[in-house]
């Protein structure tokens, strides 16, 4: 039993990196109605950012930490300026090919910087290796990596639900994604707007990509986790928020399970199982929007 | 009523396009501060691009848009609704997962943060106007009847502060009870708040009813201008908008050989 407890504790801290890149996903998805495929990606770069900030820099780690979410905003605002923008209009299909090669550039680019390269790097934080034990020396014991993990995640989602329901320029973002034309009538600029949800993305991503990096590495090809995000994104009903977090945590529940009594192998695929049961039993996803626009 | 006020906003020889195709062909038109103007016209006769167009949705070809004595054409919409011009679209495009309070603080979007507590205020006014929307203030807008919607809309565009009010076609899809409580809430505002509007309609028999000054828009041009008084006794409009058709021999040639006006 303790066991289960166990891996259910790390399959949620796993669930929770998961839920944040497909959230990145979701809410370039929700305003604009493209996926971002270099999501993942987006996510390396800020751990190899957090890297610069506490190695070259010497930053605490967690001023590194912020400072890597602000120069992914930022990163992410100047993405949809440069790159994006000026494929308004263009079909859905262009602007997903445009992201894979976003992706592709940043693996690649990433590799021929000095001391980024192809190596491997180890994130030092502060809390490496601490351990809390629930209910004495033979209770649960949580790593203090995971429980990081699940209270910043916690923090974040607290802060975007303040943001989507009590400020003004949340609550135009919402809208904005859900009446475009309608938001141009208001007086909303929704192309700022749709630049500050990319900037938004993209931070959301570096920051699930500072959490991981403790309990992996910090790499090149980290970003293909983005890869597992997507079904969390599936599985929550594309375009809902709530729905993208708990869709991780479904998924890195079972992927851990998985991974723990299943023969080697179905850990991988453990996610794409759980997307292919969805789809075949409610196709709109757990949080999939049944509302339609009313003509 | 007023048609004496100084003219806030005019069109002069007013082209615009969707690609080739031409949607208004030279419309001028002017409207008195303080008047309910009204373009009436068939489907398709470039009713909303008329409206589109004062907004900055549409950048005409040709002609001028003038506002308070200055040209606006071709600016942003953004900066045409902070110069007190709001748009009622068509069909009310709601947010449909926000709820109505939402709704109607995105329709105060451009107001300063400062002006907060006049927001708050506006909103308990246009309750006062549309007691429903008080009621349903915390569901999501998308919830709403066709009418409440169209409430939603107008009030929403109202918490914009506007100088004058674009509204298309507010009759759309709603019955004749309703659209006639709609329109008297209309005037209301109009005679209450100052507000100047511009409404396009296809309901002309409502129109006419209500409004000062009328145009008769056809296939992107207008054919007929004159107080709403006036328009309301033209045979022409009589046949063709209000469905009143001349008993006898004469009533019908001239009905077929103007078939083209619907």
């Amino acid at each position: 039993m303790l066991q289960f407890l166990q891996l259910i504790a790390s399959g949620i801290a796993q669930g929770c990196i998961y839920g944040l890149i497909a959230l990145g996903f979701v809410l370039i998805y929700k305003a604009t109605e493209t996926i971002n495929f270099a999501q993942g990606d987006l996510m390396m770069l800020g751990g190899f950012l957090g890297l610069t900030g506490t190695l070259a820099l010497g930053l605490p780690f967690w001023a590194a930490f912020a400072a890597a979410l602000v120069a992914m905003l930022f990163f992410g605002m100047a993405l949809e300026r440069a790159v994006l923008r000026p494929l308004l209009g263009q079909p859905a299909f262009t602007v997903v090919m445009v992201t894979i090669g976003i992706g592709y550039l940043a693996r690649g680019l990433v590799t021929m910087i000095p001391e980024w390269g192809t190596d491997t790097h180890v994130l030092p934080v502060p809390y490496k290796d601490d351990i809390v034990s629930i209910g004495g020396t033979d209770g649960l014991i949580l790593s203090m990596e995971h429980i990081v993990i699940i209270a910043v995640t916690a923090l974040l989602i607290v802060g975007l639900y303040l943001l989507f329901k009590h400020t003004k320029i949340g609550i135009a973002m919402q809208a904005t994604s859900q009446n475009q034309l309608a938001a141009f009538y208001m007086g909303i600029p929704v192309r700022r707007i749709n630049m500050l949800v990319w900037g938004l993305s993209a931070a959301i991503s570096a920051c699930a990509g500072l959490l991981l990096a403790p309990i992996t590495f910090v790499h090149a090809n980290m970003g293909f986790i983005g890869l597992k995000a997507f079904p969390a994104a599936v599985v929550g009903g594309f375009g809902s928020i709530p729905g993208a977090l708990v869709g991780g945590l479904i998924i890195g529940v079972v992927e851990t399970l998985a991974g723990f009594y299943l023969p080697e192998g179905f850990k991988d695929i453990a996610a794409y199982i759980v997307v292919l049961v969805m789809l075949a039993v409610k196709p709109n996803g757990l949080f999939g929007e049944n509302l339609r626009k009313k003509v | 009523m007023s048609l004496d006020g100084e003219i806030i906003l005019q069109l002069n020889n007013v082209e615009s396009s969707y690609g080739p195709v031409k949607a208004i062909r030279g419309v001028s038109l002017k409207v008195h501060q303080g008047s309910i103007v009204t373009v009436l016209g068939a489907n398709g006769a470039g009713k909303s691009t008329i409206l589109k167009t004062i907004s900055g949705i549409i950048d005409p070809q040709k002609g001028s848009v003038v506002y308070h004595g200055e040209p606006i054409q071709k600016k942003d919409p953004a900066w045409i609704v902070r110069q007190g011009i709001a748009h009622v679209p068509e069909g009310r495009e709601i947010f449909p997962l926000l709820t109505v309070r939402e709704n109607l603080l995105m329709g105060a979007y451009t107001r300063p943060l400062g002006e907060k507590a006049a927001v708050e205020q506006e909103i308990e006014q246009v309750y006062g106007y549309f007691p429903i929307l008080r009621e349903r203030a915390n569901q999501p807008a998308g919830q709403l009847s066709g009418g409440q919607q169209q409430m939603l809309a107008i009030s929403r565009a109202l918490l914009a502060k506007p100088t004058i009010m674009l509204l298309d076609e507010p009759s759309l899809g709603l019955s004749p009870k309703l659209t006639r409580e709609i329109f008297e809430i209309i005037v209301r505002i109009n005679r209450e708040r100052g507000v100047t509007l511009l409404v396009v309609e296809q309901n002309a028999r409502v129109a006419l009813k209500y409004a000062d000054f009328g145009y008769v828009l056809e296939v992107g041009r207008i054919v007929m201008e004159d107080p709403c008084a006036v328009l309301r006794e033209k045979e022409d409009i009589k046949e063709f908008y209000l469905g009143i058709k001349e008993s006898g021999v004469r009533g019908t040639r001239r009905w077929k050989k103007k078939k083209t006006w619907r």
